[in-house]
C-alpha cells in the first residue's frame, strides 16, 4: 500500500465515491428492472394459485407449473370469481389476486379491517376456493395458497418460502410434503381446528385425511409449526365466509 | 494444464488438496453445515460460490491498488454485496425460476467467509488473472468437501441422492428397507455436517503428515 493511500482525507473521498458508485449501480438495475420483476411476480402468483386447485404440469413426483405464456388464458379460463372479503362485506375484484396478503396482515394490526382475497375458481365440474395465506418460518416468510372444498376439505395446496434452510425447511415446497394436504379435512365435529405439521402422527403413508395431522419433515420443525401456525390462524379467517356457503 | 504456466496451475490444484479452503484453512464452515442436508443443494452453492468468488477477486484485484487500507473490509464487503444483488435482481427479471432457487442462498454467499478470506489474503496482493484463478481453485475446493458431505448426508439420512430413490423406499419396505435398514435422521441435521468434514480433515492429515500442525 502506497502512503497515498493511507491518509485520512483519501479514505473518506474513496468512502464517498464508492457509496455513491455502488448506490446508483443498485439503483439503476433496481429501477430499471422493476417492470419485469413485478410482471414476474403477477405471474407467478397466478400459477400459485392455479397449482393449488389442481391446473399444473406435474409429472411423476416433482411440481411445476403451468408455463408463463399460457397462464393468463388459464386463469381466466379456470378462475371464476375473485372474492375480496372484509368482515361481512363481500366485493368481486378482478385484481384480488393482486392484494398484498403482508400489507393487510399489518393494517390489521393497526386495526384496520383486513381485506381477504378469495378466488372461486371451477375444474371438472367441482369448485374450488383457494386462499392465500402468509406465516413465519424458521428464518423468514412462508406463504401458501390453499384450495379447499365448500366443507373446508383441501383439494390441493401450495406452499412457498423466503429463506428456510436448503434440503430441510425448504422441503416445504416439495410435492411429498404438499400432497400430504390434499383431502385433509381443516374442520372437527363442526368446528375449525386446521392441520398440524405432526412429528408423532403416526400415519407415514397419510392414510387418516380426519386427523388434522399431516407428517413433519425431519429437521425441519420449526418451519413445520410455522406453516401449522399459519393454517390455524390464517385459514380461520375465512371460516365465517365458509359457513355462509352451507 | 497446458494453457496455464506451472505457476498458476498451483494456484487451481492447491486449493484441491493440500490447501483445501474448509479442511486446510477451516474457512466456509458454517455454510457447509447449513446447507449440505441434500446433495442438489450442495451443488447449487457451490456453482454460486465459483462464480462470485471469481469475479469478486477479479473486482478486488482490479482496485487492489486504490482501496484505502483502512477500509479495505468494507469495501470488500460492498463489493461482494453489490455483485450478489445486482446478478440476483438481473436472475429476477429474467430467469425468474432460478433466481426462487437461488434466493436462499445469497445471504449465505454475501456472508461466506471464504470470500472475504480470499479477497484478504490473496487478491489484495496479486494481479487479476492470478486472482481468477486462485479464486476458481478456491471455489472448486470448497465445493468439492461440500458435494462430498451433501452426498453421505443426503444418502445416509434421506436414503437418496438428488432425490432419486437409491436405496428404495422407506415407506413401501422396498430395496434395502426391506431387510431392515432405516436412514439414519441424525444425518439430517449439522452437528453431522461437522463430524463428516472432521472425517475428510482425519482422511486427509493421516494420508500427508505434513500438513499436521503442532
Amino acid at each position: 500500500m502506497s502512503k497515498r493511500t493511507d491518509s485520512n482525507g483519501y479514505t473518506l473521498l474513496f468512502a464517498i465515491g464508492m457509496v455513491l458508485i455502488v448506490g446508483a449501480l443498485l439503483a439503476f438495475t433496481a429501477s430499471s428492472l422493476r417492470p419485469m420483476i413485478d410482471a414476474n411476480k403477477r405471474i407467478e402468483k397466478q400459477q400459485n394459485i392455479l397449482y393449488a386447485m389442481g391446473v399444473n404440469d406435474n409429472d411423476e413426483s416433482s411440481a411445476i407449473f403451468i408455463s408463463k405464456d399460457k397462464v393468463a388464458a388459464e386463469f381466466s379460463k379456470y378462475i371464476k370469481k375473485q372474492l375480496v372479503i372484509e368482515g361481512d362485506k363481500i366485493t368481486e375484484d378482478a385484481n384480488a389476486y393482486l392484494i398484498d396478503v403482508k400489507k393487510q396482515q399489518t393494517a390489521a394490526k393497526t386495526g384496520d379491517v383486513r381485506k381477504l382475497p378469495l378466488f372461486v375458481g371451477e375444474k371438472d365440474g367441482k369448485t374450488f376456493y383457494v386462499a392465500p395465506i402468509r406465516g413465519k418460518g424458521l428464518w423468514d416468510a412462508v406463504w401458501a395458497y390453499v384450495a379447499m372444498d365448500k366443507n373446508m376439505v383441501v383439494q390441493g395446496a401450495f406452499f412457498d418460502h423466503k429463506g428456510e434452510t436448503p434440503g430441510l425447511g425448504a422441503n416445504i415446497k416439495q410435492r411429498y410434503f404438499m400432497d400430504d394436504f390434499i383431502g385433509e379435512d381443516l374442520m372437527n365435529n363442526g368446528s375449525f381446528k386446521g392441520i398440524t405439521v405432526s412429528k408423532s402422527n403416526n400415519d407415514p403413508k397419510n392414510e387418516d385425511k380426519n386427523d388434522n395431522e399431516v407428517d413433519a419433515i425431519a429437521g425441519a420443525t420449526i418451519t413445520g409449526d410455522g406453516v401449522a401456525a399459519m393454517i390455524k390462524s390464517e385459514l380461520g379467517l375465512y371460516v365465517p365466509y365458509f359457513k355462509t356457503l352451507k | 494444464m497446458g494453457l496455464l504456466s506451472k505457476k498458476d496451475a498451483v494456484l487451481i490444484t492447491d486449493p484441491l488438496l493440500d490447501n483445501n479452503p474448509i479442511t486446510i484453512q477451516v474457512l466456509g464452515i458454517c455454510s457447509a453445515l447449513a446447507i449440505t442436508a441434500e446433495l442438489k443443494a450442495s451443488i447449487v452453492m457451490a456453482v454460486s460460490v465459483l462464480f462470485v468468488l471469481a469475479m469478486g477477486n477479479v473486482v478486488i484485484s482490479l482496485m487492489r491498488n486504490i482501496i484505502p487500507s483502512k477500509i479495505r473490509i468494507i469495501v470488500q464487503l460492498i463489493v461482494v454485496a453489490a455483485l450478489v444483488i445486482v446478478v440476483d435482481q438481473v436472475l429476477k427479471a429474467f430467469a425468474y425460476e432460478l433466481s426462487k432457487t437461488l434466493s436462499v442462498f445469497v445471504g449465505l454467499i454475501i456472508t461466506n467467509c471464504i470470500i472475504m478470506g480470499r479477497f484478504e489474503a490473496f487478491a489484495l496482493g496479486n494481479g487479476p488473472w492470478r486472482a481468477f484463478l486462485d479464486g476458481i481453485g478456491n471455489a472448486l475446493g470448497y465445493g468439492a468437501i461440500l458435494i462430498a458431505v451433501g452426498f453421505f448426508r443426503e444418502l445416509l439420512g434421506s436414503g437418496t441422492l438428488l432425490g432419486f430413490k437409491v436405496l428404495g423406499d422407506p415407506i413401501e419396505l422396498t430395496g434395502l428397507y426391506a431387510y431392515g435398514y432405516e436412514n439414519n435422521g441424525f444425518m439430517l441435521l449439522s452437528p453431522m455436517a461437522l463430524i463428516v468434514v472432521g472425517i475428510i480433515i482425519w482422511i486427509q492429515r493421516s494420508r500427508n503428515k505434513a500438513l499436521i500442525e503442532d
